[in-house]
């Protein structure tokens, strides 16, 4: 029988937490070796949720934002998709670059150049890379990310193309969701891993839970 | 005021004049707006996927192009629109992400959904008069009651009117 996001108990839910945990606290490490500052990151949250709720779930659905995705491939599929503020990217773009930390004033408007976009995939990729390799040490799965690729535009509609595949076998869709921080609480991004309904089962049966 | 109706993603709404129905943030979902100039009735479908064949375990009607056009025009006769009148707009299915793998069947559904969303209009007879669709970018979309025109504004790729 073919499993959906409502055959989802409690202990599942759990798992994909902890899943969330893991990989974020390895990417948190991996992006505060790379900014040498310290990284914080929430308590990962397991989202479902209606799809005419997922537009508006950061903050808006025209809110401008970053979002550099990932498609995850291998025993295990799904995508991830590492989204920022304007504001938070290029803030970390300058960090990255050595360049002054703060922000250069200009909240909207700034249009990053080809060297910025690729430094932002290559976080895209960092964070993905530590994500993935510390879940499949736990699984022992292989699991691989493809190469990134960025957009910048409005959250709902970045947000939509994960969901999209959620449409074909379910009226939700499961995110796992983990905020970083940097230092003095500026949120540098929203970290989402969201596997695919079909490889749940692969997920689970590793971690030798019953699904 | 005017009363402003919103759709979420895999939703539809319609109502009589005076109103305004927005959907935010079209990405490669397809937004379908109809209209019926003489009773002033608006609907507007927030699409996600082409045809609601392959899909399994669902309820929801809105998010395909086969079952929620056919749902928007029933909802909108009822309100007293009168098919042989109604008109169709159609804007968003952009691609967000290009991967160098284009090929992934999800990457093209922005194109695929306008596509079938064009089909079921023309099996309905349902003339098309204007689009905004592909491209690599996200749009918010609103429908006016008045005179059924669709505002279409995005990031960076300018507001317009169709």
């Amino acid at each position: 029988m073919v499993k959906n996001i409502n055959d989802l108990n409690s202990i599942h839910i759990d798992v994909l937490k902890e899943i969330g945990n893991i990989g974020a606290g390895n990417a948190a490490t991996a992006l505060a070796k790379l900014l040498n500052r310290r990284i914080d990151m929430d308590v990962p949250r397991v989202k479902i949720m209606e799809f005419r709720d997922v537009s508006e779930t950061l903050g808006g659905a025209e809110l401008p934002v970053v979002g550099i995705m990932l498609k995850v491939t291998g025993d295990f599929t799904g995508n991830i998709l590492f989204i920022l503020k304007q504001q938070a990217a290029e803030i970390l773009v300058n960090m990255l670059m050595g360049r002054p930390a703060g922000d250069s004033g200009a909240a909207e408007g700034h249009v990053f150049d080809e060297i910025e976009i690729s430094a932002l995939k290559e976080i895209g990729n960092i964070l993905a890379g530590s994500y993935l390799s510390s879940l499949s040490e736990l699984t022992n799965l292989n699991i691989a990310p493809s190469v990134p690729d960025l957009a910048i535009d409005m959250a709902g509609a970045i947000l939509s193309v994960p969901a999209i595949e959620f449409g074909k076998v379910g009226d939700s869709v499961l995110y796992i969701e983990t905020e970083f921080t940097e230092g003095d609480k500026r949120v540098v991004g929203d970290f989402f891993l969201v596997p695919d309904v079909d490889t749940y089962s692969v997920l689970m049966n590793a971690l030798g839970v019953n699904f | 005021m005017v009363k402003v109706i919103k759709v979420g993603m895999a939703d539809l709404q319609s109502s009589v004049h005076p109103c305004i129905i927005t959907t935010l943030g079209l990405g490669s979902c397809v937004g379908v707006a109809l209209y019926d100039p003489v009773k002033k009735v608006a609907g507007l479908a927030h699409i996600m996927l082409p045809s609601s064949q392959q899909a399994r375990n669902y309820s929801n009607i809105a998010k395909f192009a086969d079952t929620a056009i056919v749902k928007l025009v029933q909802d909108m006769l009822a309100l007293g629109a009168e098919k042989s009148r109604l008109i169709a707009k159609l804007a968003g299915g952009a691609q967000m992400f290009s991967f160098v793998d284009g090929s992934s069947e999800m990457l093209r559904i922005g194109a695929r959904n306008v596509a079938a969303a064009k089909e079921v209009l023309n099996s309905l007879k349902i003339p098309i008069i204007s689009e905004d669709t592909g491209g690599n970018y996200g749009r918010t979309i609103e429908i006016h009651s008045e005179d059924g025109k669709l505002k279409i504004k995005t990031i960076g790729h300018g507001t317009k009117e169709i």
